[in-house]
């Protein structure tokens, strides 16, 4: 397991050099392991596993927006699992519970244990809903659509670095939408 | 929206940099020391006496103990704000402005002076200390709890309670300027304690706002 971490470092160091293609496989890579490990830990904590999904989004926009505080000469898997743990503990308490997350649950790694479940609506996309309007179209567009960052900025007449900025802001939005609940 | 969506749409923003943490705390102290400074010019001000204070080391020693504290807690409150980075290193520079504490209390009780130990520890500041201390941090610790919610704090209360005991070193620099009490024998008891309650405060706020 000790090549995946490796290879987890390495990509994600890569992608803070701009390299969005292996950003997309750093984050591809880690989700099955953060799926596992969450389904892992609500199970523990007596909670419906089929909640894991909106977890595991939660986590990789946590990871997302706080990527900046990495260290790039760390190794990654343990800022990775911090984070997770942080947001598998909050979930838990908004569901009301008190719970003391295992730090196992997110240490051993068993990449591609789940194949992902089709699901209803997730808490993201409810959320979708109570941005502002130009932020909601272009996550909408981008997200949901899968319309690239060029032709949404066509679509919407908007410059492509509007768009950027309004996806950014988009996702930073969702982020303190899904913390308050 | 499905997991794979989003992660399409998360590495489509990939190109957003964010700023360091301790970029943003540098930038909150630029806007927040000068408020806290007007707060104490038009508050308290400077002792008349300042220049002959100067020729007394003790009253040097108050300045260097709290720009020593804040200089620890700067470094651990940035160490914190990233998960899963050691702290412990860094946590041993407290040593400093609690040996520098020590001396002085040591060399005060040491040395014959005029007036009695239990007097220089009551001073005639006390409540000034107490009450212009934590002002005087309010706006730093306000600013410093917004820079840090740029970070990821894992142990939000512990974050927010090494805010403040920067925000309030960063204070009681300003304060020391005024205070008659140069003992450290009143450091040692006012100071603390008025940096110890805005650390109390830096925690209970920190706990609430610095979770992600």
């Amino acid at each position: 397991m000790r090549g995946g971490e490796t290879e987890w470092t390495g990509l994600m160091r890569s992608a803070n050099a701009g390299d969005s293609v292996a950003y997309h496989r750093l984050l591809r890579a880690i989700t099955p392991v953060l799926r596992a490990a969450t389904r892992r830990g609500l199970a523990r904590a007596g909670q419906p596993v089929d909640q894991a999904e909106d977890v595991v989004q939660d986590i990789l926009i946590a990871v997302h927006l706080k990527r900046h505080t990495w260290d790039a000469n760390a190794p990654f898997a343990p800022w990775l699992f911090a984070i997770a743990r942080n947001k598998l503990i909050d979930a838990l308490r908004r569901r009301g519970r008190r719970v003391f997350v295992n730090i196992d649950d997110f240490t051993e790694i068993l990449p591609g244990e789940q194949p992902e479940d089709t699901l209803p609506p997730s808490e993201v996309a409810s959320h979708l809903e109570k941005l502002p309007a130009r932020q909601r179209d272009v996550l909408q567009s981008i997200a949901v659509e899968s319309v690239s960052i060029k032709d949404t900025a066509k679509k919407l007449s908007m410059t492509e670095g509007a768009v950027r900025v309004a996806l950014h802001r988009g996702l930073s939005n969702l982020a303190g939408k899904l913390g308050k609940e | 929206m499905d997991t794979d969506r989003l992660i399409r749409t998360l590495a489509a923003d990939n190109d957003y940099r964010a700023r360091s943490v301790g970029w943003m705390l540098a930038l909150a102290m630029v806007f927040a020391v000068p408020v806290s400074s007007a707060i104490f010019m038009m508050r308290l001000g400077p002792r008349a006496d300042i220049s002959q204070a100067m020729s007394n080391p003790f009253f040097e020693l108050k300045f260097v103990i709290v720009i020593a504290l804040a200089i620890a807690a700067t470094a651990v409150v940035l160490r914190l704000s990233r998960p899963a980075a050691p702290v412990g290193r860094w946590s041993w520079l407290f040593v400093i402005p609690a040996a520098l504490l020590g001396i002085g209390v040591a060399t005060d009780l040491l040395i014959p002076q005029q007036s009695s130990w239990s007097s220089r520890m009551i001073g005639s500041n006390s409540m000034i200390c107490l009450s212009a201390i934590p002002l005087l941090s309010a706006p730093l610790l306000f600013a410093a709890l917004a820079a840090l919610r740029h970070g990821a704090a894992t142990r939000p209360a512990l974050s927010g309670a090494f805010a403040g005991l920067l925000s309030a070193g960063l204070a009681a620099v300003l304060y020391a300027s005024h205070c008659f009490d140069d003992s450290p024998l009143f450091v040692a008891t006012w100071y603390s304690l008025a940096i110890g309650v805005v650390t109390a405060i830096g925690a209970l706020v920190g706990s609430r706002v610095l979770r992600f």
